[in-house]
């Protein structure tokens, strides 16, 4: 559409006058237009330099062994060893639970809560609304020490509010299964508000005569939800649930500070994995092979709920 | 009666509230406390008197001042560069049709799609080239091209009547005048959410300073605060407070500046 415009368009052999005077107003519109390239200049340089040029060679690289300065070609045989590797299968199940219990706890609470702070007759509704976001102004790597300290087995908070009510202390970093039930926890506390906020914005959008017309149909209060407020949210939800998942698949600050990964590398994930690979082992090639599995898992991961959610509506 | 049979509900939302600031309240206690007294049975339920003894012994051990100028000075840089660099682009793509422009769109869109962690390689070997590790423009120049800031300043500037541009030009106002004095003041409210957003990003930003810093005077905070985990006798109450500084900037700005604080982190969620 845009391409027609700037285009002059070439004068044909019938050269009639008006012909060439649309080709003159063509011209000088182009003309007119080519500022737009200056505005465009530092971000398409940076582009470049940094994303276009870095992407191509690190596809290019997970092709290659590169080790002690030395690189030779290995094509497919990189990829092959992402298969064969028992950590990519272990961190790949790691954000697999994640994503199949976290995500959608996370993604349900945040909708209970926007949908009853959405309510005229809540009291207090704005303070809760800033209390239930305070979590998501939090640094993640301070927050991940805060929940790091907490945990801690000998006199940390959580162990101490448990001994409260008479329960033994619980070794949460330290066991596989508590890490994983700690990293899902400290995630659900950060970001349950900031989604609970991107639904509430949607919610808002929903004309108030939806809601009035249903009632007068008859509709009762959870009718009213499940017909008309989610239906209406879907592509909020769809908004949550993609950055949410993609977030979880790249998740790293979290259980870097948290675990390390640890212990027997249960709360492992792909990032993690990649950065002690390309970082503390120096394989890029590798690395890159990581990296670029993790493309590809976001990539088929955002078109599935895509479809999902298209299917639905 | 009414409020009373709703009780339970505001019995739930008060929980879910104290889920949410029990964190933070203990992060204060915390930092004002030994780390003895933390890990004692019973915990302290109440801020100590060591505050200044922490931020003390938190100078004298990480140089935490310089820490935190560190992290400012990289931050606000980052800002202003990458923010100007989104709004001229967003404007570019907005108000003008040259050839090229649905190519320069289609690939802002994608560098949002693709994962960051694919260039963290790359990158890294690029600024190890250059002799640039351990350096801030490291921090700041790779990614001062912000797709979602490149996005959400077009879509400001979308609305934007081309008659007013038109007739600035005709007055003769010279392009870059046009749009810094007519398109982007209007544009202002995008702007603060987008100048938030991306200093939180900086701010935050973790693993990319943690592979490029290796000196203590460069470190910025989250750098540092990870390292100071690494000691083999962890300090916990000088961390905590770290969290703490390292935090209350962000809290203070929340605080400040509520809407365009959720506007920029939310980034036309649902405007799309």
């Amino acid at each position: 559409m845009t391409t027609t415009l700037t285009r002059p368009s070439a004068p044909k052999e019938g050269r009639s006058s008006a012909r060439s005077a649309a080709g003159r107003a063509a011209r000088r519109a182009a003309r007119r237009h080519r500022p737009g390239y200056f505005f465009i200049a530092p971000a398409l340089a940076l582009f470049a330099l940094f994303f276009i040029y870095p992407l191509v060679s690190s596809f290019i690289q997970s092709f290659q062994s590169i080790s002690g300065g030395e690189t030779s070609w290995v094509g497919l045989a990189q990829y092959q060893r992402l298969f064969d590797d028992p950590l990519v299968a272990q961190s790949l199940f790691n954000v697999f639970l994640i994503l199949v219990i976290q995500v959608p706890l996370m993604v349900c609470i945040a909708i209970a809560l926007a949908y009853i702070l959405n309510q005229s007759w809540v009291r207090f509704r704005t303070g809760f609304r800033a209390i239930y976001f305070l979590p998501a102004v939090t640094t993640l790597v301070a927050y991940s020490l805060v929940f790091r300290v907490m945990l801690a087995t000998d006199g940390g908070a959580a162990n101490q509010m448990l001994g409260m009510f008479g329960m033994d202390p619980i070794d949460w970093l330290n066991s596989e299964g508590w890490a994983r039930v700690a990293l899902i926890a400290s995630i659900t506390w950060r970001w349950t508000g900031y989604n609970m906020i991107i639904i509430l914005a949607g919610l808002q959008a929903i004309p108030a005569e939806q809601y009035e017309a249903a009632r007068i149909d008859g509709a009762g209060r959870w009718a009213v939800f499940s017909r008309i407020v989610v239906p209406q949210l879907r592509p909020v939800i769809l908004f949550s649930s993609i950055t949410s998942t993609i977030g979880a698949l790249q998740l790293f600050d979290e259980n870097f500070i948290l675990t390390g990964g640890g212990p027997n590398n249960a709360t492992l994930t792909p990032v993690l994995y990649l950065y002690k690979v390309g970082f503390q082992q120096f394989d890029f090639g590798y690395a890159s092979a990581i990296a670029w599995l993790v493309v590809a898992i976001i990539a088929v991961i955002s078109v599935i709920q895509f479809r999902i959610m298209r299917e639905k509506s | 009666m009414q409020t009373l049979r709703r009780s339970p509900l505001y019995v739930l939302l008060a929980l879910g509230a104290a889920v949410s600031l029990v964190p933070f309240l203990w992060m204060v206690i915390a930092s004002t406390h030994t780390t003895a007294e933390i890990f004692s049975t019973p915990m302290p339920l109440l801020p100590g008197g060591e505050l200044w003894t922490n931020l003390a012994r938190l100078q004298a051990e990480t140089g935490f001042a310089r820490v935190m100028l560190n992290s400012v000075l990289v931050a606000t840089l980052y800002t202003v560069f990458s923010c100007i660099v989104s709004a001229m682009c967003g404007y570019g793509l907005a108000k003008y049709r040259f050839r090229g422009r649905g190519l320069m769109l289609g690939g802002v869109l994608l560098t949002m799609m693709i994962p960051g962690q694919v260039l963290l390689v790359p990158l890294f070997q690029m600024m190890a080239s250059v002799g640039w590790i351990n350096s801030f423009q490291a921090l700041i120049l790779p990614f001062l091209a912000n797709a979602f800031g490149i996005f959400l300043m077009r879509q400001a500037f979308l609305d934007f009547p081309d008659s007013l541009i038109e007739s600035a030009r005709i007055d003769g106002a010279s392009e870059i005048r046009t749009f810094y004095r007519i398109v982007l003041p209007v544009a202002r409210p995008q702007l603060a959410a987008l100048v938030i957003y991306t200093f939180i990003s900086q701010w935050n930003s973790f693993i990319w300073p943690l592979l490029m810093l290796n000196s203590e005077e460069k470190y910025t905070l989250p750098v540092a605060l990870n390292t100071m985990v690494g000691l083999s006798r962890v300090d916990y109450s000088g961390l905590m407070l770290g969290s703490l500084l390292a935090t209350l900037p962000l809290l203070i700005v929340f605080l400040l500046f509520q809407k365009q604080f959720i506007s920029g982190l939310m980034g036309g969620a649902v405007k799309g």
